[in-house]
């Protein structure tokens, strides 16, 4: 289990417990979190889910795989922080985690 | 019609549609009744992994789901499950269920999905054949995709193809018959067809085109043999049926609501009922970046018209019509599908095919109408913004790959 913040573009933030094994953006959709899409689901199809990952957790979370980079590469307003929120695998590691989400996922 | 003041919004068909209209409902403030009837036994879960990692084993059951269970608690929405809707009273502003009893509603969205075509064989009844379009379904065939078992999937279409990539995961001898005279013929052009059945070959599937399926023919009740119509026998110890979607409407249908190859709405979703909505596989929608009507099977669409239902009903300005979209996993390929390539008159490969990293991109009269993105997201997400803007690039601009999609596209007339 790991309680993950979500902060969206207006600065809200809401907070989930979230189960180990799943993605940051299951969460999320299960919780209603607004600002993540997830179109495809979490199959890294669509770049619907992308969030920036607070900075104190980046070394946690590790860096995107060629796939989800080239996607992101694609994304609005992308930062070094971004990745796809579907690629980020819960662990009691990631307990508190902050992601924030972009004003649109379009 | 103003529905602002709806106090009850009625969906029939347990999908995404149906999920994703409950839940921009909320989003839009709507703190009305809402009630989802369904006609299968679960709550709205995602299908596209039916024929890919649940297959497989890869994901369990819980993730397919959009929301869990104490969510539509949380939010208010009753759901009916298991349960068809047998007729709409539009007069009344009723839906009656089997078994009796009925919902009334103010707001009606039909999001009835589909059904998969029925084989016009004989000998389709017999046990160890399947269709693949629901959980039940995968339910049901999970427990036969044993290694060494033969396999033979009729029709290769999207379903049929990813279906034989999870079955040769699981080293079941696969057979493919396409009664056309190529893999997914249907939906793109023989650039992929050739690359697909090239790549279902090299993993082991026997891919039979022009092969058209004369009857089953079983033992004990049960499947042993699909014969062909050149009088060819192939032993099966399954068959999964994969020949296309049938959409649901004849509940629209019977209510007056106008049809023709899905239930046809306007921008908004709406149908020529003004309390009435049709969303996902079952509604035949403007398709405004291609000046044309069209049925749309994919998770896009169902979003989307969900979405557009439910603005439209709590008065919201429209959401975006964006760039239809799709895409297919089988072995490690990552197919993108952007636009729609009907209608094509040129085709540009961009990419090493042999490198199995490409893309081709489809053009009308010069303009981009859509692109087969094969494990290449640039190409694929590029295209996306591109097609829906009317963009114009030169076939030997597309095909350099001396320069990023991202470059490519700065230069689209």
């Amino acid at each position: 289990m790991a309680k993950i913040i979500y902060v969206d573009h207006e600065g809200t933030e809401r907070t989930v417990e979230a189960s180990n094994g799943e993605s940051v953006m299951e969460a999320a959709i299960k919780n209603s979190i607004p600002g993540i899409d997830a179109e495809c689901g979490g199959a890294c199809a669509c770049a619907t889910c992308h969030v920036y990952v607070d900075e104190a957790f980046m070394d946690k979370v590790g860096m995107p795989e060629d796939m989800e980079q080239s996607m992101l590469d694609f994304a609005e307003n992308v930062k070094e922080t971004s990745r796809l929120s579907c690629q980020i695998s819960v662990s009691d590691d990631l307990d508190g985690l902050k992601v924030s989400t972009p004003e649109s996922q379009h | 019609m103003d529905l602002t003041n709806a106090e009850r919004v009625v969906m029939i068909g347990g999908g995404q549609a149906a999920a994703q209209a409950c839940a921009s409902l909320r989003l839009f403030g709507y703190e009305g009744a809402i009630t989802l009837i369904g006609d299968e036994a679960a709550l709205p879960y995602q299908r596209p992994p039916l024929s890919k990692a649940y297959m497989k084993g890869e994901l369990a059951e819980e993730r397919l789901y959009f929301k869990p269970a104490a969510w539509y608690e949380d939010q208010n929405i009753d759901t009916i499950l298991s349960v068809r809707a047998t007729k709409i009273d539009r007069s009344a502003q009723m839906v009656e269920l089997e078994h009796g009893g009925s919902v009334s509603y103010d707001a009606l969205i039909l999001s009835t999905g589909s059904r998969p075509r029925a084989l016009p064989v004989e000998g389709a009844d017999l046990d160890g054949i399947f269709d693949l379009r629901d959980l039940a379904d995968v339910e049901r065939i999970r427990p036969r995709m044993i290694g060494g078992q033969k396999l033979v999937i009729v029709g290769a279409g999207y379903i049929g193809l990813e279906a034989a990539a999870v079955a040769r995961q699981l080293d079941l001898e696969v057979t493919v018959l396409e009664m056309e005279d190529r893999v997914l013929a249907r939906v793109t052009s023989p650039i992929m067809s050739q690359f697909f059945a090239d790549e279902h070959m090299r993993q082991g599937v026997d891919v039979r085109t022009g092969a058209r399926l004369a009857s089953l023919k079983g033992a004990d009740g049960k499947v042993t043999h699909a014969v062909l119509a050149d009088g060819s026998e192939l032993e099966a110890d399954i068959v999964l049926v994969g020949i296309g979607i049938v959409p649901n409407v004849e509940l629209a249908e019977d209510a007056g609501i106008a049809c023709a190859n899905g239930i046809l709405t306007d921008r908004d979703a709406r149908t020529n009922d003004p309390r009435i909505f049709a969303a996902g596989d079952c509604a035949a929608r403007p398709l405004v970046h291609y000046g044309r009507t069209g049925r749309l099977e994919s998770v896009h669409n169902a979003i989307e018209q969900g979405k557009l239902a439910a603005a439209a009903i709590m008065g919201k300005p429209r959401p975006s019509e964006d760039c239809p979209w799709f895409w297919s996993d089988q072995y490690d390929l990552k197919l993108q599908i952007a636009g729609l390539s009907q209608g094509y008159d040129e085709t540009v490969t961009r990419g090493d095919i042999a490198a199995r990293k490409f893309a081709v991109f489809y053009l009308q009269n010069g303009k981009l109408i859509a692109v087969d993105a094969v494990n290449c997201p640039p190409e694929f997400l590029a295209s996306k913004k591109l097609i829906i803007t009317g963009a114009r690039l030169a076939p030997e601009t597309l095909s350099d790959t001396s320069q990023s999609m991202k470059e490519i596209a700065a230069q689209a007339a």
